[in-house]
């Protein structure tokens, strides 16, 4: 290994930064899949599966990424719900690869809600909320 | 930066000693199989970090980013995390923290032992994998090296440490910008500093967990100290009994000397630095700093006397400067947060706060750290969820062998150096033996003489001849043989012994009988004159009678006992046959009634 300089310690600290916003929660933007039995089979990993490439593919260090039980919406799953900080959080349903692409880019990136595809703002928040 | 997705969920699982033997090497072996049957191990990662202090619920498990904790988890629960945390989201409600009397409250840091504390020595626990030099860096590891081979000159680290009003935590509390001062001044080299991870107290884990969870904070805290100083050269004394802690600490080392934060020419500002691990045999008297650096140097570790002190004529005759593991840990946040923050924090006289290992009896027995200046009764009934069993509060010995009790009437007294020892109590290193109403007090003292005379090293005659006279008396007393004069007489020699042996060990080894004859006079006195043990303890001074007016006649008594001396039926009071009786104490212990005296 190379020996690093002062600069490089602070490359090392932003590098491994979305590991630590993990864990002490200053994070931008958290994204919950909804993953009951029934977003499962209506196709919730997919969605998940979006969200995960897109960050790694952003390089964002900031957005959250966690997972849910059922929403109580069955019928209206995969859900999900984007909440930026000092936002109330938006529900999303019937979602897809596509829908979740345009919502990481529109809302999650750009800060606007995708009203096509929200249920509702401000929903009951997760067990982590 | 690599397009692969990272891992969108962390198991921040404890690898502190008392963890791993509950058993949390099993655990991350059985989640991390059941993660790849269901091909998760890209999504969730296990992460074993240091000790999270919360050592009588592990093995424990925080998940991240949800903020969820988990205790007591086993192997077998393994599946059940992934399939309903992992894959569906759900928290797993049986494993969660729960707190008498209260709903089950699964975040951190709502639970009162971790929301009660402040954590500046413990800052990354829990929350960094102790293993990854990266994980340090990235909470701000080695920012306060590099800030000050940047920006300071050795006086003004000097002068900032000074401002802060940092103690030393080891237990004599002697202010440390003062220690590294004294020992810049002197110009003869080389110079070294040293780390005393002699950690010997019993009941003490604190430094341990500092040296297993987070190896870089001590490491960054000497090679400041270096740089304050003029030392090129460190040592760390663990001792041998601490494996876990050796071979962190010695990853730690090979990692940091990897990038250059250790070695020549550290971050390339011209400074070299190194340091090398001494494990000492596990000798008590090598928490002294002259034995210490004698056992360094390959000598027996014994004290010699002072002056000239360490800082002028150390390890080799040269100038060495000596902190406690806990020290070191504070210096990267007083540089990177400046004097002012952390004077902010503790009390005129203690600043910062202090880590303390809760042991005894208390609910949740483990490793905290509070405010300077936070109660007794703060730590021990808001953080450590009081007294199990139901049992009263009766003292708490703080400092160790070298320390006093605290009785429960004056549980509101300030932690901080001054007011402890006020109490009859020191500081020390961080022990607290919390003791209810079932501890005989005269058998406690008792105890911490006798590891004394087993630790003393033997050089001078107080200590060594002084404390065995003392244990003698003392098994007198706890065995009935106990005269009248017996209670002046250990005052008498107990002060003798503080006042005129050679190092603080023996200058300290009396203060648990003392302070147990300030506060528990009565109890050496039932002792002595009416042949009886208060609190039910030493064998020789129970009748073993039942007291009828007490007795529910219900028969745990006769159904617990070992040798069969219980005499008793359905409906009658029970008897206990003497002859029989080995006084082994098992009917005591289960009677609910206290029935038998």
């Amino acid at each position: 290994m190379a020996k690093i300089s002062i600069d490089d310690l602070k490359k090392i600290k932003e590098r491994e930064r979305s590991k630590m916003v993990l864990r002490d929660g200053e994070f931008r933007v958290k994204i919950t899949v909804h993953m009951g039995t029934c977003g499962i089979a209506a196709g919730a990993r997919d969605v998940m599966s979006v969200f995960r490439d897109l960050i790694a593919a952003k390089g964002t260090h900031d957005v959250i990424l966690t997972n849910s039980g059922c929403a109580g919406l069955c019928s209206k799953e995969p859900m999900a719900t984007v909440e930026l900080s000092d936002q109330p959080p938006v529900k999303y349903v019937l979602l897809d690869r596509e829908k979740a692409a345009r919502i990481f880019e529109e809302h999650v990136m750009g800060g606007k809600a995708v009203e096509d595809y929200a249920l509702a703002r401000g929903s009951e928040t997760t067990a982590s909320g | 930066m690599s397009a692969k997705p990272l891992p969108r969920m962390q198991f921040m699982l404890c690898a502190g000693t008392g963890c791993i033997a509950s058993g949390s090497l099993d655990l991350k072996t059985a989640m991390e199989r059941e993660l790849k049957k269901r091909n998760l191990q890209d999504e969730a990662v296990v992460v074993m970090t240091g000790c999270n202090g919360f050592c009588a619920m592990g093995p424990i498990m925080a998940v991240y980013p949800d903020g969820i904790f988990y205790n007591q988890v086993k192997p077998e629960h393994a599946p059940l995390i992934v399939e309903e945390h992992v894959l569906k989201g759900r928290v797993v409600p049986q494993l969660l923290f729960k707190e008498e009397g209260k709903d089950q409250i699964p975040l951190m840091k709502d639970i009162g032992f971790f929301g009660l504390q402040r954590v500046i020595v413990l800052r990354n626990r829990g929350l960094i994998d102790a293993e990854s030099i990266d994980d340090y860096i990235a909470r701000d590891g080695y920012a306060a090296l590099g800030k000050v081979l940047q920006e300071m000159s050795p006086e003004d680290v000097i002068e900032e440490i000074k401002k802060s009003g940092l103690r030393g935590r080891g237990g004599g509390g002697f202010p440390t910008g003062l220690k590294w001062e004294e020992c810049r001044k002197y110009s003869s080299f080389p110079k070294y500093t040293v780390c005393n991870g002699d950690e010997g107290d019993p009941g003490a884990f604190m430094d341990r967990s500092v040296m297993e969870g987070d190896p870089h904070s001590v490491l960054e805290g000497m090679a400041i100290s270096g740089y304050a100083i003029g030392a090129e050269k460190g040592f760390i004394y663990v001792r041998a009994e601490y494996p876990l802690a050796i071979a962190r600490l010695q990853k730690a080392i090979d990692d940091a000397k990897d990038y250059g934060l250790l070695g020549a020419n550290i971050l390339d500002k011209g400074f070299d630095f190194d340091i090398e691990i001494y494990p000492g045999a596990g000798a008590f008297v090598c928490g002294e700093s002259t034995a210490l650096m004698y056992s360094i140097e390959g000598k027996r570790g014994m004290p010699r006397i002072k002056p000239p002190r360490s800082a002028e004529a150390g390890l080799w005759n040269q100038p060495t400067n000596l902190n406690n593991v806990e020290t070191f840990a504070n210096i990267n946040p007083i540089i990177l947060n400046g004097s002012d923050w952390f004077s902010s924090i503790g009390t005129e006289g203690s600043k910062g706060t202090k880590v303390f290992a809760l042991t005894g009896a208390v609910t949740n027995v483990g490793l905290v750290e509070v405010p300077m200046g936070t109660s007794l009764k703060q730590l021990i009934f808001d953080i450590g969820g009081g007294i199990p069993k139901k049992r009263k509060f009766k003292a708490a010995q703080m400092g160790g062998p070298s320390g006093g009790c605290i009785p429960a009437d004056m549980v509101d007294v300030a932690i901080d150096y001054e007011s402890l020892i006020e109490a009859g109590a020191m500081m020390g290193s961080g022990g607290v033996v919390v003791m209810d109403n079932s501890t005989c007090m005269v058998d406690t003292a008792r105890f911490f003489v006798d590891f004394c005379v087993d630790e003393s090293c033997g050089k001078c005659i107080p200590c060594r001849e002084g404390l065995k006279v003392m244990l003698e008396k003392l098994t007198d007393i706890v065995e009935g043989r106990g005269e009248e004069g017996d209670v002046e007489f250990l005052m008498e020699l107990g002060q003798h012994i503080n006042d005129t042996s050679h190092c603080g060990l023996g200058k300290s080894a009396a203060s648990p009988v003392l302070s147990t004859i300030r506060y528990f006079r009565h109890e050496y006195d039932a002792h002595i004159r009416e042949k009886h043990c208060p609190a039910l303890v030493c064998p020789s001074l129970i009748d073993f009678v039942v007291m009828e007016e007490k007795c529910k006649k219900c028969g745990l008594c006769y159904r617990n006992c070992p040798s069969d001396a219980i005499i008793w039926e359905k409906k009658q009071v029970a008897r206990i046959d003497t002859t029989k009786c080995t006084r082994c104490r098992t009917c005591i212990q289960n009677c609910k009634f206290g029935a038998i005296r």
